[in-house]
């Protein structure tokens, strides 16, 4: 079976001469159809501008994105197959927008009839309800906004969802409800997952596969499996199965 | 071990009156810190960081904060002027707080804010300062100090600004350090760094630490004491080596809802939030 998407070679540039950063380094992975992948690393690791480049987001510099083989389209076409949720739901959700008409404005845009039924079904999906339309986000909690984005991220039926730190955010009882969310989600729709995390009990919770990032470039390619039974090769991996044990004396 | 404690806190309140209501941040505390680590955990809204506040009586209006003891090893904190209570912030209660990015001058070089720290606290000569400046970075293991001393908050990385932050605390030499949420804003591999260095401090120094933070299990693994918050309450109080002995659902809640490296693919268990405990 072929990736549903793949990155090969990927390089990310910003910038010129002596502010030139080359924040993302020959990066390369594929994740199957109704796969879900994780990138780690900590901040300053690339793993975010990898998502970013995705959608277009941050510039190319080298390599190419391929979306079920093919380059990735552009615009509308790719929305409609590719969607991101974004770390902090509170920067993310328009402050002076109702939840209804953030929600109807990918229905719009994207010409979908049945926009009432649409947005009840989003929001019962995520565990909301129709109570929650005509809210503002301040009306809301972090969790709940999360919920939104996360509604607002399936409207349009992607196949394949990219999450960028989703749970980062929340207090850890929420972070667990929004991660159950996200699977259970994933399981009905058969989707397809890109998680960015810098947590990684969070990317072996929810991810098969996952690529640990350093300095912009892959540092090490690890099954769940193998993170599970502690088998890492390279030092900087162990260093951070090491940190996620917590603080020792 | 029955020497009095260091602080002493009886029926802490926090309390924020607003035109429409009157909202209690934390109601009713009470607890004792020694010469130990005291863990302070709970989810946001708790009261935890209110309560680390209160403490230094740093409480703005329109929130207003009462108790009926606060009391600094025979000091009584609520007694004290306001001058008085500055003479006490920094010099015998220091606080670090979570971003060094926003507690750091950001146009004063490093090097200045801590000497500063000691001429007002211990009086000593501009030399001397500087001296005892950068014996402090060192110890809190900056490789090369007077590079840092000449730079701003911006020139320095997350953790390395948090070692900053830590020197300059722990300059005066106070007697109680409050730690509020002191690595969050780090990576992982950072935040042990500094964790270690602050633990090797306080406990060379016989210092008594609250260390606030949301994350349950680095508070138990750093931790002697641990006090679990919710809704403005201490909910429960454990010994941090005996956290899988928790009683109260919310704390075993807490415990349970983070996903663990090989913990599997299933459901994680969330929290049934019962109105009871924030009674």
């Amino acid at each position: 079976m072929g990736a549903l998407i793949e990155v090969r070679d990927l390089n990310v540039v910003f910038g010129k001469g002596r502010q030139r950063v080359h924040a993302v380094k020959d990066v390369s992975f594929a994740v199957e159809r109704g796969g879900s992948f994780g990138l780690v690393g900590e901040s300053g690791s690339g793993k975010s501008t990898v998502l970013r480049a995705i959608c277009g987001l941050a510039p190319i510099a080298g390599g190419q994105v391929l979306l079920d083989g093919a380059p990735v389209p552009h615009g509308i076409a790719f929305a409609r197959r590719v969607q991101m949720v974004f770390q902090d739901p509170y920067a993310s959700l328009h402050p002076r927008h109702t939840i209804d008409r953030v929600l109807a404005e990918p229905i719009a845009i994207h010409g979908l009839g049945d926009g009432e039924d649409r947005i009840e079904r989003a929001l019962d999906e995520v565990g909301l309800g129709s109570a929650f339309r005509f809210r503002y986000p301040h009306q809301l909690s972090g969790g709940q906004r999360q919920r939104v984005a996360i509604a607002r991220a399936l409207l349009l039926e992607p196949e394949v969802l990219l999450l960028d730190e989703p749970t980062s955010a929340l207090d850890a009882s929420v972070q667990a409800e929004v991660l159950n969310l996200l699977a259970r989600l994933r399981a009905e729709k058969g989707l397809t997952y890109l998680l960015v995390s810098h947590d990684l009990a969070v990317v072996d919770h929810m991810c098969e596969r996952l690529l640990v990032m350093q300095h912009g470039a892959a540092v090490e390619r690890l099954e769940a499996a193998a993170l599970e039974a502690h088998r890492v090769d390279t030092e900087y991996a162990r260093t951070l199965l090491r940190a996620s044990e917590g603080y020792r004396r | 071990m029955n020497e009095a404690p260091l602080l002493a806190v009886e029926d802490l309140w926090v309390r924020f009156r607003t035109r429409a209501r009157t909202v209690e941040a934390v109601r009713g505390i009470g607890f004792t810190v020694g010469r130990e680590r005291l863990g302070i955990v709970g989810e946001s809204g708790s009261g935890k960081s209110m309560t680390g506040r209160a403490i230094l009586r740093l409480i703005r209006p329109p929130g207003e904060m009462t108790a009926k003891r606060l009391d600094l090893a025979g000091t009584d904190l609520l007694g004290l002027s306001e001058r008085g209570m500055r003479a006490v912030r920094g010099e015998r209660i220091a606080m670090i707080m979570q971003d060094p990015k926003y507690a750091l001058n950001p146009v004063m070089r490093i090097g200045r804010q801590l000497i500063e720290t000691l001429r007002v606290h211990a009086g000593v000569s501009r030399g001397e300062a500087k001296r005892q400046a950068l014996a402090m970075l060192e110890a809190v293991q900056i490789r090369d100090p007077e590079r840092v001393m000449r730079g701003y908050a911006h020139e320095v990385s997350g953790g390395m600004g948090q070692r900053v932050m830590i020197a300059m605390m722990l300059m005066a030499g106070p007697e109680l350090l409050i730690a509020d949420e002191p690595t969050s804003a780090l990576d992982v591999t950072v935040q042990l760094d500094v964790l270690k260095i602050m633990d090797r401090l306080v406990r060379e120094r016989g210092m008594g630490l609250v260390f606030i933070s949301h994350d349950l299990r680095l508070v138990a693994t750093f931790c002697d004491r641990v006090l679990v918050m919710y809704a403005g309450r201490i909910v429960e109080e454990l010994r941090a080596d005996r956290l899988d002995e928790a009683k109260h659902p919310y704390t075993q809640g807490l415990l349970h809802c983070l996903p663990k490296i090989g913990g599997g693919k299933a459901p994680l268990p969330t929290l049934r939030r019962e109105a009871a405990w924030a009674r």
